[in-house]
């Protein structure tokens, strides 16, 4: 029996190795394979982030290509003599001693509308005349009115209301170019096409080819982006300030109401709330609320702010309320999960040595919150700033030609202008002007999101 | 006085308040030596202010709700009979004209002598409300004040008092999120039954055409029925879910594969500075990828499709979807990320130790356990994506066909809400409510994405924690 048991396991031990090695063939032969596959997936992981990270590199690189050369514009740069005949106008009113605020200011805009009636155009036409003194022929007045936009008519204005003493001088001025003009000597009209298909008359082109050699019409740095709010008349004079101070209004409204909202009701929901039904009905709700796509927001405004409450449309006002209900929902995420993290044993110090639990949670866990709760809030304005879906229903899109003076003004945002000016019709020049209002976007954006990091690492605790 | 003043008043006497509270506790305080106060000056001071301030506020708020209807109802019953019936005018019309008048805002047309008197009367009205209302908020913000200043006793617990003030604000905040849900839900659901009164329920969710045409609002409801063109949602659906469908196809392989990559293979400090860079991209506004398809992906494309013999128009499905899917890389490659860092370290050493390359114990390991919550940043992904509107307005090409093609121009729920929501917003036709039942079926359906995929979500939570 025990040679028999002997035998039968000298047997196994005998067939074992000749089945293991079968085993150990079979994975010898397939580890060549599985050690392919394994490289072939990380590769194809490696080449997913690679991927991504070009699209990134791309899309940044082919806005910046577009919009940085639109940051400088042609201007040509004249000799402007203030004719005292065309400029034939009263003396500036200075408010008399027994005059009231009102009465000189009516006065004022008395005055104001006599200078605007005055034909600065003329001057402007006669300062060209000096450098090109063929536009004097009749046959060439249209091509010669083409050269300066049509806005800078008013910067000329401007200057003889600041100061009318100038009437009478000769002052050399810098003037916007026509957009045509900008966007030819960039290269941006292909020149090779027939004269009807080129945006400027033959008459004009020559001008401007003389005058940039010259260096009278040069490009410079392009305040009037900055300065300037939006143009239909005078595309060249077209910029940004209208939108930015329509979106500086909304982010007030928003970090004034959406953020002290958010962060009380976070405070609630974490530190006070009894668990109950209504608490996790409130807080069901606030994740919903914060998938709920932006456009809904827009149809909520519409509906309620303007037709219910009867505020005004296009109105700052309106899009900060609008976004700040928006925002609610990531401003007491951030912050509930701020306080989440830190540890109780704050809170239990302070209660063990008398502290009320309001106290406790305003005296002791709000400070040590702040960082957190400030870098949830800014990504939050961050992310408000950038939305436009829900302001184009509740009638932001309308053109606005002038800065708005207060939150209940007709405005626009500065997204929303971007989405204005991608569909208007002078489509080579207001590419590079879009893609330049996207770099400002994007800078106002990637600053307020780089401020958050910073908070966060600098201020950020491991408890 | 208007109302930004007399809260800048209020403000003011609430500063007093406090003063006066707490150099009254402190001289409570040294009249009864014996006895210790109960709360901290600051406590009592508080209080005083805020019983100045709260009352007189409600004060000013109901009054500003309350008091233009009663002024108008005032004025309408002050009107004479005979004007009514002679101009054959709405009551509303003329309510608007001589409020109009009385704020020196002028009217079209002549006034006449009857609105002019309705229009002074008004006036009168709203001179003497504004001065019953500053009256009255400074007898109660009067009383408030004093009525708490003279409270102030060793005993009275002034502390409780403000703590249970401060809660109740904080209770109200939480609650605007669910008068926000209830406000979506009530607007939208209201408007949308004004249009389901014009167009029968069966056409809008069955139609296969939308051609809402232009606005005949103004029209008499008779002959609106002539020109009432037709709202068939189903094209704009067809068109967002191919739409989405696109973009999903480019963004799941993408992200999980980056959230594979960054979770188990990079080395720390690539992936310390690769996952920010992607989620920059989450970042950057929607109407910068419009724009960025507009005139980039849109043109490359048909360049494309034109090298290799097919018609790629350059705002159309395609463009959108993958400009839409490069969008909710991030989106998902994060969540993913999360998810599959989340996967106890165990089971991968379980499959290891068995012998299984790291690519075999990520597909036939790691995934399937992270493939609830995978699903749930799949569904959240795809709830964005339905929902986003800047970039097809931009680069879909707003063409409301029912199509299988992704190269053609398609239109969708967001851009016909936009298309037919702008301008003015008069909610009486058909043409602009209609945004109204859109909107509605995109919160529906993205709320149905949601919760199955909190669900799903929460499900796969409980397997590991």
């Amino acid at each position: 029996m025990t040679d028999n048991k002997l035998s039968s396991t000298d047997k196994d031990v005998a067939v074992e190795p000749v089945l293991l090695s079968k085993t150990q063939q079979q994975v010898a032969a397939s580890l060549a394979r599985r050690h392919r596959q394994e490289k072939l997936f990380k590769g194809v992981g490696l080449g997913a982030v690679i991927i991504s990270l070009t699209l990134v590199a791309i899309l940044f690189v082919n806005i910046f290509a577009k919009g940085v050369p639109a940051f400088w514009q042609a201007h040509i740069t004249l000799d402007i003599y203030f004719d005292p005949e065309v400029i034939s106008i009263s003396e500036k009113p200075v408010q008399g001693a027994d005059e009231t605020d009102n009465e000189f200011r009516q006065r004022f805009i008395e005055w104001q509308t006599e200078v605007g009636m005055v034909n600065f155009n003329r001057l402007i036409l006669d300062g060209l005349n000096k450098v090109i003194p063929e536009a004097q022929e009749r046959q060439y007045r249209r091509d010669a009115a083409r050269i300066v936009t049509s806005g800078e008519r008013y910067a000329v204005r401007d200057m003889v209301i600041e100061n009318p003493e100038i009437i009478g001088q000769t002052k050399t001025v810098n003037l916007l170019t026509d957009a045509n003009i900008d966007v030819w000597l960039k290269g941006n009209i292909d020149r090779s096409l027939p004269d009807s298909q080129q945006q400027l008359s033959p008459k004009v082109r020559e001008w401007v080819e003389m005058l940039s050699a010259q260096g009278i019409i040069e490009n410079r740095f392009s305040f009037a982006l900055f300065i300037n709010p939006d143009s239909r008349s005078s595309p060249a004079s077209a910029g940004l300030a209208g939108a930015f101070v329509g979106s500086l209004y909304m982010m007030l409204v928003v970090i004034f109401l959406a953020v002290p909202m958010g962060v009380a009701a976070a405070i609630y929901l974490e530190e006070f709330a009894p668990k109950n039904k209504f608490t996790d009905l409130v807080e069901v709700n606030i994740n919903n609320l914060a998938a709920v796509p932006s456009i809904v927001f827009g149809l909520l405004g519409a509906s309620v702010f303007i037709g219910w409450f009867k505020l005004p449309m296009s109105a700052p006002i309106v899009g900060g309320l609008v976004l700040s209900l928006m925002t609610l929902p990531t401003v007491i995420i951030a912050t509930r999960s701020t306080l989440k993290a830190i540890p109780p044993s704050i809170r239990q110090a302070a209660l063990g040595l008398g502290a009320s639990k309001m106290q406790a949670v305003f005296h002791h866990v709000l400070p040590l919150a702040i960082p957190g709760i400030l870098t949830g809030a800014i990504i939050g304005v961050a992310q408000a700033l950038g939305e436009t879906a829900p302001l184009l229903l509740i009638g932001m899109k309308s053109f606005v030609s002038q800065i708005p003076a207060g939150p209940f003004e007709q405005s626009t945002a500065l997204p929303v202008q971007i989405y204005l000016w991608q569909g208007n019709e002078l489509r080579n020049f207001f590419e590079a002007r879009t893609s330049a209002a996207i770099i400002v976007l994007l800078a106002l954006m990637l600053t307020l999101n780089g401020l958050a990091i910073w908070l966060r690492k600098k201020y950020e605790k491991r408890w | 006085m208007s109302n930004f003043s007399l809260i800048v008043l209020l403000l003011a006497l609430m500063a007093i308040g406090y003063q006066l509270g707490m150099v009254r506790s402190r001289k409570v305080a040294i009249v009864n030596p014996q006895q210790k106060m109960h709360s901290r000056p600051h406590h009592y001071g508080m209080m005083v202010g805020l019983w100045a301030v709260i009352p007189a506020f409600f004060i000013l708020v109901l009054w500003t709700l309350l008091s233009p209807g009663v002024i108008n109802g005032m004025v309408a019953a002050q009107l004479p009979a005979e004007a009514l019936a002679a101009e054959g005018l709405t009551a509303d019309v003329i309510m608007r004209r001589i409020s109009n008048l009385a704020t020196n805002f002028g009217v079209v047309a002549e006034a006449a002598q009857w609105e002019l008197d309705a229009a002074a009367y008004m006036q009168q009205l709203q001179t003497s409300s504004a001065l019953l209302l500053t009256g009255l908020m400074a007898a109660i913000a009067a009383a408030g004040l004093f009525f708490s200043f003279k409270r102030i006793q060793p005993h009275l617990r002034a502390r409780h008092q403000i703590e249970r003030t401060v809660k109740a604000v904080l209770i109200i905040c939480s609650t605007v999120a669910i008068l926000t849900t209830i406000g979506i839900v009530l607007s939208m659901v209201g408007e949308t039954i004004k249009f389901f009164s014009f167009i029968p329920p069966a056409d809008f969710f069955l139609g296969t055409t939308w051609n809402p045409r232009f606005s005949t609002t103004g029209v008499s409801e008779g002959s609106l029925t002539g020109s009432q063109g037709s709202f068939g949602l189903l094209p704009l659906l067809s068109g967002t879910m191919m739409i989405a469908g696109i973009a999903l196809l480019v963004a799941i392989p993408l992200g999980l594969m980056v959230a594979i990559y960054l979770a188990e293979y990079a080395p720390a400090n690539f992936r310390a500075t690769a996952k920010p860079i992607i989620e920059v991209l989450a970042g950057i506004p929607t109407i910068v990828y419009g724009f960025f398809a507009l005139v980039t992906v849109g043109p490359f494309l048909a360049d494309f499709g034109a090298s290799i013999g097919l018609t790629i128009r350059a705002t159309s499905a395609l463009t959108a979807g993958v400009v839409m899917g490069i969008m909710i890389v991030p989106f998902i490659s994060s969540l993913s990320d999360d998810i599959i860092t989340q996967v106890p370290k165990a089971l991968r050493d379980a499959s290891l130790g068995l012998g299984a390359t790291k690519s075999e114990t990520i597909r036939k390991v790691v995934l399937p356990a992270a493939l609830p919550g995978i699903v749930g940043a799949v569904l959240l992904a795809a709830s964005r994506a339905i929902g986003e509107t800047m970039i097809v307005v931009l680069a879909a090409g707003n063409s409301p066909t029912l199509t299988a093609n992704p190269f053609e121009a398609v239109s969708t729920i967001t851009v016909s809400i936009v298309n037919q929501l702008t301008g003015d917003n008069d909610f009486a036709s058909p043409q602009t409510l209609v945004a109204f039942a859109l909107g509605l079926t995109l919160f529906v359906i993205t709320l149905l994405l949601n919760i199955v995929a909190l669900v799903v979500v929460r499900k796969y939570r409980e397997q590991y924690e």
